[in-house]
């Protein structure tokens, strides 16, 4: 139908060839990365809190800031918001009807996807620059 | 101005009308069946359980967070974190969470084999779902098994 009488497409809209689904595409791709990257990460942090059970604040610390740990807790959380964030919009584009709530819904889904990354972000760098 | 006449009428109409006239097309649709016409199937069920499991992780995350703050801000932070996780509901939340984590995690990785055109028919997509539901369920009681038997309660 493209370029017919009927078309309701703008004309860059056309041009763009992304049809209603914009930049759907991206986040599919994005949702799958994160979904394989988070087999490891995810079944090594079971682990390693498994492990910490019973641990002392001294402990629990001296593991979380071991670099190795450190950089695979940065990967996770980085993975897992990105992941989250898309899971949660998909969630609501699909059941939150009316477009204002829905508006309000995806950007509270991200901040509150920005604001637990960065939290967890930032703890990880304070244990493990020792500060 | 390449559109049907009636759009530059219909794009200067002020919102409310346009929502009028959306409503009353909504109306008059057939409505495709939903959930109460379908035979529940383990993969249907996995489908909506898998949702369901994310949205909850979801709010789980901030646990997650409030456990590394804590880790970060110091020994008393730390002694909050601890006493809440060890009470009787914070255990029951945290083996939930537990079971959530690796059943999405072991549901999601049968996404990652379809996409792969990879145990597509009825009775392998059904089998790998199982599998996924099992290792679940024996992965968390093996979790908690260990965790008891490092406190020596078991």
């Amino acid at each position: 139908m493209a370029g017919s009488k009927r078309d309701m497409r703008t004309p860059l809209g056309r041009v763009l060839a992304h049809g209603s689904a914009k930049s759907g595409t991206g986040d599919h791709i994005r949702q799958r990365i994160t979904a394989v990257a988070m087999v490891p990460l995810g079944l090594f942090f079971v682990g390693f809190i498994v492990a910490l059970t019973g641990a002392d604040y001294e402990t629990a610390r001296a593991w979380l800031g071991n670099p190795l740990v450190a950089i695979a807790a940065l990967l996770l959380v980085v993975a897992a918001i990105m992941h989250m964030r898309i899971g949660m919009q998909i969630v609501i584009e699909d059941y939150v009807i009316g477009e204002r709530l829905r508006s309000l819904a995806l950007i509270g889904n991200f901040f509150f996807s920005y604001a637990v990354g960065l939290a967890c972000v930032y703890a990880v760098a304070k244990i493990g620059f020792g500060a | 101005m390449q559109g049907p006449s009636g759009s530059a009428a219909l794009l200067d109409c002020p919102n409310g009308v346009l929502r009028m006239a959306e409503q009353r097309q909504a109306a008059e649709r057939p409505l495709s069946p939903h959930l109460q016409i379908y035979r529940v199937t383990i993969t249907m069920a996995m489908s909506i359980l898998h949702r369901i499991v994310g949205v909850a992780l979801y709010a789980g995350t901030a646990l997650v967070a409030w456990w590394l703050i804590a880790a970060a801000a110091g020994p008393e932070a730390y002694a909050l974190f601890q006493s809440v996780a060890g009470h009787w509901f914070g255990q029951l939340v945290l083996f939930g969470f537990t079971w959530a984590f690796l059943h999405h995690l072991f549901g999601g990785i049968r996404y990652l084999l379809w996409d792969e055109i990879v145990a597509t028919s009825p009775k392998a997509a059904d089998t790998i779902t199982w599998i996924a539901v099992i290792s679940a369920l024996a992965g968390t009681v093996l979790v908690w098994a260990i965790v008891f038997s490092m406190r020596g309660v078991i």
